[in-house]
């Protein structure tokens, strides 16, 4: 396996809040890494630098460097839409736009410049198929995207990243809004996605990063406590400090 | 003092009763207008006839051989004029607006914007005024040519001064729209790698559509209603509408002959009076129409 995405020594301030201390962390290629930590640890911030969402954020200051194959994003040289292509990402709530299914997915190709209809066509399909949403939608495409529930919704999300072909698809938190059986569905999505992404996931569920991921890194205030295979951060954690939030005495 | 069961339940029924009492009156004030215009603007019709009266091309009512009542001058006169102000108004409206939601900083909008509120609060005649020392002889100077019997005061000059009094309108409302679109919206479309511009065109805007339009119909409404601005500056002549030609509005129409006319002329203003009553009334149908529609959809979640 090899390392796709390689961040040194990253540090990041809102305004005099210095959120992320000193992050090193490695995140391999193909594969599901989690973060897990309580809330306020900086973990979804820390997913925010990957494809510099947090450029949006008023008085935001960052330091350091966010390598993706080698390459630091953070470099004048980055046009950031690029990058945001090949970074896609999937919120919290799901936020589908108020068009279509089809409008939906075609909306992140066609702002890349794809205008053939055929093409479209192809990458809707494809992209809904991928989500595991074409059975539940194939024959309302036209239909708008919010009279889906809220799993359903979800999933139109993940297929509208998928749709602009990225390499990385990052989760901050993507079933916290929804109910178990939702969730689990959406986990069932990710163990396929790793297939052809690298998926990278924020959760605020333990027993969610010990099912899905392969790599789990633990965060507490603006620090990267410990990263590690999953099964030896659930079984064997070195520090004391991951220790004590899985084993639930704090968070 | 302690007020008894009775007094407190005398008291509460009371006011109910005030409540109910004010807004019946605002809104029989509503239904007296109606009745009033269609009591006091039928004769006239009924007696010029509706084609001759809404289709004919010349209005002479004092002459004292050959009275004639045709007014289509005049509501070709207001469609022209308002197609006008919205067509300049709206684009300039809509990006300001844009500007305000989404792309000045909250220290520059909010400066801007009580500076926009004040554009609603100044009186048309003080548009009228300006209009008449600036855009009239401006007009005039530009398209000399066109303009050398009319001095300027001219359809354009018009359009010109009601496209400046549809902005406050078209800007807030179209800005409330905008900021109520949520930000995950926004969020997801530059996520996708959207640009910015990007996302305003494609995802905000759209998402804010029935309360653009609402404005731009409110906007509509405003300067279909305008007659004071219009008077100093259109040259109040009857004229088939043009861009350089001194034209009569249908409001202009109206208080520039109230004054002094009598008869089946006076009639025949409160016939015009109604005329443009009508029109309001379908475009603030449009609007409530739009603006359901918009409820419908963002409820769709």
């Amino acid at each position: 396996m090899s390392t796709k995405i390689s961040t040194k020594n990253l540090n990041l301030w809102y305004g005099e809040n210095h959120a992320l201390k000193n992050i090193n962390l490695d995140i391999e290629a193909g594969s599901i890494t989690a973060f897990i930590g309580p809330s306020g640890c900086g973990k979804s911030t820390y997913l925010k630098t990957i494809n510099r969402m947090n450029d949006l954020v008023k008085g935001v200051r960052i330091q350091g460097e966010v390598l993706l194959d080698g390459e630091n994003i953070y470099a004048p040289s980055v046009d950031v839409t690029l990058l945001r292509k090949k970074v896609g990402m999937v919120f919290q709530r799901p936020n589908p736009f108020p068009m279509s299914i089809y409008d939906n997915i075609a909306y992140g190709p066609r702002i890349h410049g794809i205008k053939n209809k055929a093409q479209l066509d192809e990458i809707v399909e494809k992209s809904l198929k991928g989500a595991a949403l074409w059975d539940d939608v194939k024959d309302r495409l036209k239909s708008s995207g919010l009279g889906l529930s809220g799993g359903q919704q979800q999933r139109l999300c993940i297929a509208r990243a998928m749709a602009v072909e990225p390499e990385v698809i990052l989760m901050d938190e993507p079933t916290s809004a929804l109910d178990p059986i939702s969730t689990m569905r959406i986990e069932e999505l990710m163990a396929d996605l790793k297939k052809h992404y690298t998926v990278v996931i924020v959760t605020h569920n333990m027993q969610q990063a010990a099912r899905i991921s392969d790599t789990t890194a633990f965060f507490l205030v603006g620090e990267m406590v410990e990263c590690d295979k999953t099964d030896v951060i659930f079984s064997m954690p070195k520090d004391k400090r991951t220790e004590d939030y899985i084993t639930g005495r704090f968070g | 003092m302690k007020q008894t069961m009775k007094t407190k339940a005398f008291i509460e029924k009371f006011m109910e009763i005030l409540f109910a009492v004010c807004s019946f009156s605002a809104v029989a004030a509503v239904g007296l207008i109606i009745v009033y215009m269609l009591g006091i603007g039928s004769p006239a019709i009924a007696q010029i006839g509706l084609f001759d009266f809404l289709f004919g091309t010349t209005w002479a009512p004092a002459s004292s051989t050959n009275p004639q009542f045709g007014i289509l001058p005049m509501i070709l006169s207001s469609i022209y004029g308002t197609c006008g102000a919205i067509l300049i108004g709206v684009p300039i409206g809509l990006l300001t607006a844009i500007f305000l939601a989404n792309v000045a900083s909250e220290r520059v909008s909010s400066i801007m914007r009580p500076v926009i509120e004040l554009l609603a609060g100044i009186p048309s005649v003080i548009y009228g005024l300006i209009g008449m020392v600036v855009i009239v002889p401006t007009v005039a100077k530009i398209f000399s040519e066109q303009t050398q019997f009319n001095g300027g005061a001219t359809m354009l000059s018009a359009i010109l001064v009601l496209s400046v009094m549809v902005l406050p309108t078209i800007i807030s409302v179209s800005e409330t729209a905008l900021r109520a679109v949520p930000q995950d919206y926004e969020q997801a479309s530059l996520a996708l790698g959207a640009t910015k511009a990007q996302t305003i065109f494609k995802v905000l805007v759209p998402a804010a559509r029935s309360g653009i339009t609402a404005g731009v119909v409110l906007g509509i409404g405003r300067a279909i209603g305008e007659a004071m601005a219009i008077l100093l500056v259109s040259g109040n002549v009857v004229n088939m509408p043009g861009l350089f030609t001194s034209v009569r509005f249908l409001t202009t129409g109206i208080v520039s002959e109230m004054g002094y006319a009598e008869g089946l002329h006076r009639q025949a203003l409160f016939a015009i009076g109604l005329v443009l009553f009508i029109f309001i009334l379908g475009i603030n149908v449009a609007l409530y129409f739009f603006v359901k529609k918009g409820v419908g959809k963002n409820n769709g979640n």
